[in-house]
C-alpha cells in the first residue's frame, strides 16, 4: 500500500548516530599508527573536496560519487591490509583507491578525463582501477564485484599466496542476489576474503530500513552463512582499524571469510548531481556533528599530538592534492589513438580481418 | 588419429590444457562429481583432483564472477554455465564486467576466462532450454564468440580459447554431443578467426555455424544431384570473424546463403548479409539469402521444433528457389 507519509523521506523520524565511545586509547594503537590513520582521512577528505570544487567549475565531467563522511572506513582498512592484498570497490571508490597508495594526480587526471589518468580517461570516476597497487577495480553496477572478489581470493588460495581480498559495497546491495550468491560461496569454498558494508543508511535515495527486511542490512544477514555478526562504528577510524585487522588476520591465515557492517554516513548527497533533500534535516546535522575527522583530531590531541603535528599533516596533505591538481590539469584530453586500443590483449580492437 | 565423440573431445581438449598448464582450473555446477549434465567433463576430476575441477553451488554470477576475479589475479579459468539459456542470469558479469574490464581500465587489466556452455535446439526441451544465444554475446564489444561443430575443432578450438588472453564465450551444442570425428594425435591447437571451407563448390556460398554445419553439408550434397554446385563455409569463431574466407567465396560463387539456429532477429548472418552487400556488391548475382528459426520461442513438442530450426529439406528448397 502507498503510504505518503512514509514516502516523505524528508520528514520521518531521523537515524542518529548510537552514542559514541570517544575511549578508545587503550585499543592499544601507537600515537604513530594514528597519525597515519588521520593522514589518510585528511588525504581522502581533502582530495575529494577539491573533486568536488572541480565539479563545480565543470572540470569534472559525468557522475561522481563521494565518500565525504564515510572516510574512516577506507583509512582503517587502507591502513590494515597488506601491500600485495586486493581490492574491490563500488563507484563510490575514491576513497578506496587512494587509501591503497594509488597516487593522487592519476587519479584526480582521470576525473577530468584526462590522458594522464589512471585509466587513460576510459573509465572515469566510476571504474578507478590500478592493478598495481592491488586495486583490482571499480565497478558500478551493484553486485557482481562481490563475487569477483571470490575469484581473486580463490586465486590466492591456487598461487599459495596469503594475500586478503576486501570487498567493500554499500547497504542497498545487500538486497541484490549476487550478495548472497557470494556469501555463501565464500563460505563454503573457505576463501580469505573480506566483504565491508558501508551501511551509509541509503541505498541511492531510498532509506534502507524501508526496503529491507531486517534492521542491519549486512551483520543481520551474516547468520545465515553461518558468519558471525560484526558491525563496527564507521566513524571511527580507530574502531574500523581494530576490526580490520582482525577479520584480516582471520582470513590471511585460512580462517576464512568476514562480514563486517559499518556504519556511517554519507555528508552529501548520492552522486554529483544529488542535494540529498530527501534525509531530515536533523539527521544530516547529527551526523555531521559526528564527522569522522575532527573527531579523529580530538582523540589525537587528548592522546598527546600537537595542534602543530595535525597542522603539518593537514598542510603537507594540501600541498599534494595542489600538486595533483596541477598535474590533472595539465594532462591533454586523450587523442583519436585511445578510441580504438584496449580491446583485446594485443592492444586493439579489431573483430574482423 | 582418434576417433571421439564431440562430447568426449570436450573433455579431451581441456585435459590437454590443463596438463599443459597446472594452474588452469575449471568450475561448474556438477561437473566435477557427475562429469557434467551433458558428460563433457567425464574423468576430468579423477585426472586432476578437486582442487583443479571444483563443484559450484546453483549461483551462475558467483561462477563467473569467481572466474573473472581468478582470472584477472593470474590464474587462468574455464568456467561452464550448463545451459547457455542461463546466460541470461549472469549477463552483466559476461556483458559489463568481463568484456569491458581491459578497455575501462586503460589496459591494465586481463581477463583470460572462457565460459563453456550448452547450445542449441534439436532436444526437444522447450523455449528455455534449447536457445542459440550466440548472437546475444557477438554483440558486445570484449568479448570473442567460438562454437565448433566437429570434435577436432572442439579440441583445437579450445585450445585457442584457453591460450587466449581475453575472455571468450565457447558454445557447445547440444545437438552434436553424440556426433563422431577423428581428432588429431599429440596436441591440438588451432586459431580463434579463421573459418574454413569444409566443402568446395563454385555456385554458391552457403555459411553456416555448429550444427547448422552438417545440416549445410547433406544440403550441398542434396543440391549436388540437381547440379548446383555449392561451397559450405564453417565459421567456426563469430568473433573474430573470418570475413576474407566469406568474401573471398562469395567473389567466386557470386551468391550467399546464411544458415542460422538463431531466431531471425539480429542474428550473426544479418551482419554477414550486410558485410557481403556493402563490400562484395558488385560481385553478387543476386540477394543474399538468410535461412534461420522463425522469430519465435522454441517450441517443445518434436513436430514444431523440427519446423522452427533450418532442416536440409528448408536449406535445399531456399537455395534452389532464388538460384533459379
Ligand atoms: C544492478 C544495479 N541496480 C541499480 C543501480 C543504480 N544505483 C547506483 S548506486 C545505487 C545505490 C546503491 O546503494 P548502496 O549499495 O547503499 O551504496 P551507496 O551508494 O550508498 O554507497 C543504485 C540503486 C546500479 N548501479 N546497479
Ligand atoms: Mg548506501
Amino acid at each position: 500500500m502507498f503510504d505518503p507519509e512514509l514516502m516523505d523521506y524528508a520528514n520521518r523520524d531521523p537515524r542518529l548516530p548510537e552514542p559514541v565511545d570517544q575511549g578508545n586509547a587503550d585499543l592499544g594503537i601507537d600515537l604513530e599508527q594514528r597519525l597515519d590513520l588521520y593522514e589518510r582521512q585528511q588525504v581522502l577528505r581533502q582530495f575529494e573536496k577539491r573533486a568536488y570544487d572541480m565539479f563545480l567549475q565543470n572540470l569534472v565531467k559525468g557522475t561522481s560519487h563521494l565518500s565525504l563522511g564515510m572516510e574512516a572506513v577506507s583509512a582503517g582498512f587502507g591502513a590494515a591490509m597488506r601491500q600485495d592484498d586486493y581490492t574491490f570497490a563500488t563507484y563510490r571508490g575514491h576513497a578506496h583507491t587512494l587509501s591503497r597508495g594509488v597516487p593522487l594526480g592519476p587519479v584526480m587526471a582521470e576525473l577530468l578525463g584526462r590522458e594522464n589518468g589512471l585509466l587513460k580517461g576510459k573509465g572515469g570516476s566510476m571504474h578507478l582501477t590500478s592493478v598495481e597497487h592491488g586495486m583490482m577495480g571499480s565497478y558500478a553496477i551493484i553486485g557482481a564485484h562481490l563475487t569477483m572478489a571470490n575469484g581473486a581470493a580463490w586465486s590466492s588460495q591456487i598461487r599459495g599466496t596469503d594475500q586478503v581480498t576486501v570487498c567493500f559495497f554499500g547497504d542497498g546491495t545487500t538486497n541484490i542476489g549476487a550478495f548472497h550468491e557470494a556469501l555463501n560461496f565464500a563460505v563454503i569454498w573457505d576463501l580469505p576474503v573480506v566483504f565491508v558494508c558501508e551501511n551509509n543508511l541509503y541505498m541511492e535515495y531510498t532509506p534502507i530500513d524501508l526496503i529491507t527486511a531486517v534492521p542491519n542490512p549486512a551483520a543481520d544477514r551474516a547468520s545465515a552463512y553461518g558468519l558471525p555478526r560484526i558491525i563496527v562504528d564507521g566513524n571511527d577510524a580507530d574502531a574500523v582499524y581494530m576490526t580490520a585487522l582482525d577479520v584480516i588476520a582471520k582470513a590471511r591465515s585460512g580462517r576464512g571469510p568476514s562480514l563486517v557492517e559499518a556504519v556511517t554516513y554519507r555528508e552529501q548527497g548520492h552522486s554529483r548531481a544529488d542535494p540529498g533533500k530527501y534525509r531530515p534535516k536533523d539527521e544530516v546535522a547529527a551526523w555531521k556533528a559526528r564527522d569522522p575527522i575532527p573527531m579523529y583530531h580530538q582523540r589525537l590531541l587528548k592522546l598527546g599530538a600537537s595542534e602543530g603535528d595535525l597542522a603539518s599533516i593537514q598542510q603537507d596533505v594540501a600541498r599534494r592534492v595542489d600538486e595533483a591538481t596541477e598535474f590533472a590539469k595539465a594532462g591533454r584530453h586523450p587523442g583519436e589513438e585511445h578510441l580504438m586500443s584496449d580491446v583485446w590483449a594485443d592492444g586493439g580492437s579489431a573483430w574482423r580481418n | 588419429m582418434a576417433e571421439l565423440s564431440y562430447r568426449d573431445a570436450v573433455a579431451h581438449g581441456i585435459a590437454q590444457e590443463m596438463r599443459r598448464d597446472p594452474q588452469l582450473v575449471m568450475l561448474g555446477e556438477d561437473i566435477a562429481g557427475a562429469g557434467g549434465v551433458f558428460k563433457t567433463t567425464v574423468g576430468l576430476l579423477d585426472q586432476f583432483g578437486p582442487d583443479r575441477v571444483r563443484d559450484t553451488p546453483i549461483s551462475e554470477q558467483a561462477i563467473l564472477g569467481a572466474a573473472m576475479g581468478a582470472a584477472m589475479t593470474g590464474v587462468p579459468v574455464i568456467a561452464e554455465i550448463m545451459f547457455s539459456d542461463f546466460l541470461a542470469v549472469c549477463f552483466d558479469i559476461v556483458a559489463n564486467e568481463m568484456a569491458k574490464s581491459r578497455y575501462m581500465t586503460g589496459g591494465q587489466m586481463s581477463v583470460p576466462v572462457v565460459v563453456r556452455t550448452a547450445n542449441g535446439g534439436g532436444s526437444r526441451f522447450g523455449a528455455q532450454h534449447s536457445q542459440s544465444v550466440e548472437n546475444w554475446c557477438m554483440m558486445i564489444p570484449g568479448l570473442k564468440v567460438v562454437a565448433p561443430s566437429t570434435p577436432s575443432d572442439v579440441v583445437g578450438l579450445l585450445a585457442a580459447s584457453i591460450r587466449d588472453p581475453d575472455p571468450v564465450v565457447f558454445f557447445e551444442h547440444k545437438s552434436l554431443m553424440a556426433s563422431k570425428g577423428e581428432v588429431p594425435d599429440g596436441e591440438v591447437i588451432d586459431e580463434l578467426g579463421k573459418a574454413k571451407i569444409v566443402r568446395e563448390g563454385s555456385d554458391a556460398t552457403i555459411v553456416a555455424l555448429a550444427y547448422m554445419v552438417p545440416r549445410a553439408l547433406e544440403a550441398a550434397d542434396r543440391l549436388a544431384e540437381d547440379g548446383i554446385d555449392a561451397e559450405v563455409i564453417d565459421l567456426r569463431t563469430l568473433v573474430p570473424l573470418d570475413t576474407n574466407a566469406i568474401l573471398t567465396s562469395v567473389t567466386k560463387t557470386s551468391r550467399a546463403f546464411t544458415v542460422e539456429e538463431n531466431p531471425r532477429l539480429c542474428g550473426w548472418g544479418a551482419e554477414i548479409a550486410s558485410i557481403v552487400a556493402h563490400e562484395a556488391f558488385w560481385d553478387l548475382d543476386g540477394p543474399v539469402v538468410r535461412i534461420t528459426t522463425p522469430h519465435i520461442p522454441l517450441p517443445a513438442a518434436e513436430a514444431l521444433e523440427d519446423m522452427a530450426i533450418p532442416s536440409v529439406d528448408r536449406i535445399v528448397t531456399t537455395v534452389k528457389e532464388n538460384l533459379d
